[in-house]
């Protein structure tokens, strides 16, 4: 299994080429790609590990990390949902750190319940 | 201090969840926790039907305190709810 510093490394890597930079309080950064690789282990897919995952990889397919809702997000809020990526104005507080709302449509959360 | 119930349904993975934990506990507040992700099968059924009549959208953490709900990491919510 992947450990957390090769996720970081490789994830850091591919994202910040494309505009999104990991949230610069580390230990929080950290939390959260474990959880990745937890579910990784769970549910054979990077699901998203701030949202309950169904367990199925096509209905989950919107929320597997970088979930499809990063960049409306990041856009409007300077963030992601789980404050992991977010803009560079974002890490140097030069916008708000506002409260990100779900934005997965509540019938995705609840249809395979 | 508050002598009210403190319930807290979250996600072991999930980092405003435990934002919320630690802000309890800094507030030394005791309270019930559920890890849902952590649950299977028929349980896990269950407790989401449970989050559900309270946080329709069931999204994490969802925190009862009283008769309050609060959903998300909202400090300032969960402070005055907490009379704190």
């Amino acid at each position: 299994m992947m450990s957390v510093e090769q996720l970081y490394e490789m994830l850091k890597k591919i994202q910040e080429e494309k505009g999104y930079y990991f949230n610069e309080d580390k230990v929080k950064v950290f939390h959260l790609l474990e959880g990745l690789l937890i579910n990784k282990e769970r549910y054979g897919y990077m699901c998203c590990p701030c949202r309950l995952s169904s367990s199925d990889r096509e209905w989950d397919r919107d929320i597997i990390c970088p979930c499809v809702y990063r960049a409306p997000d990041v856009e409007e809020y300077g963030s992601c949902y789980c404050n992991l990526y977010v803009s560079r104005e974002w890490n140097e507080e030069k916008i708000p750190h506002a409260f990100v709302p779900e934005r997965r449509p509540i019938e995705k959360v609840l249809g395979k319940r | 201090m508050n002598d009210c119930d403190v319930k807290l349904y979250a996600l072991s993975t999930c980092i405003h969840c435990k934002d919320t934990k630690e802000f309890l506990r800094t507030c030394g507040v005791g309270y019930e926790c559920v890890d849902v992700d952590k649950l299977g099968g028929e349980e896990r059924r269950q407790v989401i039907e449970e989050i559900k009549r309270i946080n329709p959208s069931c999204s994490f953490p969802t925190i009862i305190i009283g008769d309050k709900i609060i959903v998300g990491f909202r400090r300032d919510e969960i402070k005055e709810a907490l009379n704190l």
